[in-house]
């Protein structure tokens, strides 16, 4: 049983056709690596779980929600789905622990004392406790990215997606935004992720897609980031890797 | 007979001022209140609501407001509905505040990264709760120099309520003008009380604009 179903997604941006039929599968507590060449399709596709963007055709499914129906509730699958971005967006007015607690107490009325302990518990996960009462503008960019993961945590989601969480950053604060991700990879939860760092996806990946020009083109396990089948992923990454 | 200017016109000059506040304050509270609806209907996902607010902004922003003034002191009185000056005046002043400020606070509300509303969306708050919760406070700040600054706009232009016969600063100027006749000293002091009303307000928004542009100097120095 898969927790996130994608069948034939179809999705155009006015004439340029972006996701030109994306079927793929996750099961819950899977790791999935989307990679692909800038223009892809795959930073559309992961949008399109959480339904940011709507699709013209096919059809999702994301833990139980029918992602495409009209009738669906958005709030039930936002609180289903979490989402991390790669320019973070915390809310720049708040403190960190107001941005992780805004949610949990106007979505699911906690109480002040609860949220403020939930918030807590998830800034320790990414190693901010001490961060809790600054704002957004005195962290650096891998620590505002570390507090965004914490916001989605703290509302318990069942699935994160993570669009390309590192590319605002530079290799040293990239590794500790990695090193979150990693823990909560090995937590057990449904994450798919899509990045440019390979070696990082081959490391905590269970299944790797890769997606070019708009089609999945190869998917498997990462295996296949070592010894790719097709010449488009070969090139791919080996133009990752310089 | 006297035709000096004397304290008696001065106590009068700073009643008219007084009125002059008050009309103001009026302007300021009723044209906030229609200015913030204002911004809401044209940033509204309705298009209907967005359709509206922009036509009447066009409607407002292309009349001058004399004109309001004269519709709504002359124009309703001979269609039945009697209307005292300070209401007149205070309606008016209402209705081409609420256009001008609504386009103000649209901007500011637009100029808060479409990813705010995103990731509030994203966290399954709702449109109301991501408004007032995320969106609004960070337009608010945004808006507060400009806002300050279109105050200023406000008390000035306050002074063409005098035609339709309200007794406000520049009004009691001309009413003490007709007893005295000293036209150049009496609209330098009202020139003057004027300037005491507005200076400290304008100077007060670019204060402000000064601290928010420090503030994303600074924020910028952190981001590089």
């Amino acid at each position: 049983m898969s927790i996130v179903m994608l069948k034939d997604v179809k999705k155009s941006f006015d004439k340029l056709q972006v996701l030109k039929g994306v079927s793929f599968s996750v099961a819950p507590g899977e790791v999935m690596a989307l990679i692909g060449a800038s223009g892809s399709g795959k930073s559309t596709a992961l949008r399109c779980i959480d339904r940011l963007e709507l699709i013209d055709s096919g059809e999702i499914v994301v833990c139980g929600h029918r992602v495409n129906d009209p009738q669906l509730d958005l709030r039930k699958l936002r609180l289903d789905v979490g989402i991390v971005f790669q320019s973070y967006n915390l809310f720049p007015h708040l403190t960190i622990e107001e941005n992780i607690t805004l949610a949990p107490r106007s979505v699911k009325k906690i109480s002040r004392a609860q949220a403020r302990e939930i918030a807590l518990a998830s800034l320790a996960k990414v190693g901010l406790s001490e961060k809790a009462q600054n704002y957004p503008e005195q962290l650096s960019g891998g620590q505002q990215q570390r507090a965004a993961i914490a916001r989605s945590l703290a509302m318990e989601p069942k699935v994160m997606l993570f669009d390309e969480v590192t590319s605002a950053l530079d290799p040293k604060l990239t590794g500790e935004v990695l090193k979150v991700i990693e823990a909560l990879a090995a937590s057990g939860i449904t994450m798919i992720m899509v990045t440019h760092e390979m070696n990082f996806a081959r490391r905590i990946a269970d299944k790797v897609i890769f997606m070019h020009q708009g089609y999945v083109h190869e998917s498997g396990s990462t295996d296949i980031l070592t010894s790719p089948r097709t010449s488009e992923l070969r090139e791919f990454i080996g133009d990752e890797l310089h | 007979m006297t035709t000096a200017i004397n304290p008696g016109h001065l106590q009068f000059l700073l009643t008219g001022a007084f009125w002059t506040l008050i009309l103001s304050l009026m302007a300021f509270l009723g044209g906030g209140a229609g200015g913030f609806l204002v911004a809401l209907g044209r940033t509204s996902p309705f298009r209907l609501l967005r359709i509206l607010a922009a036509v009447y902004v066009q409607i407002v922003q292309g009349t001058p407001l004399l004109i309001i003034l004269f519709l709504i002191y002359f124009g309703l009185p001979s269609l039945g509905f009697s209307i005292s000056p300070l209401l007149a005046a205070g309606v008016s002043l209402t209705i081409y505040v609420s256009a001008y400020l609504g386009e103000i606070w649209r901007g500011c509300l637009e100029s808060v990264p479409k990813a705010q509303w995103e990731a509030a969306e994203c966290l399954a708050l709702s449109r109301t709760q991501r408004l007032f919760k995320v969106i609004l406070p960070q337009a608010i700040r945004i808006a507060t120099p400009p806002t300050v600054g279109f105050s200023v706009q406000i008390i000035k232009n306050t002074s063409l309520t005098s035609v339709v016969g309200f007794v406000e600063l520049t009004r009691a100027g001309q009413l003490i003008n007709n007893s005295i006749f000293e036209p150049f000293l009496i609209y330098i002091i009202v020139a003057s009380i004027y300037f005491c009303l507005c200076f400290p307000v304008s100077a007060f928004s670019q204060r402000l604009e000064r601290s928010g542009a420090a503030r994303l100097r600074a924020l910028k120095a952190v981001s590089a």
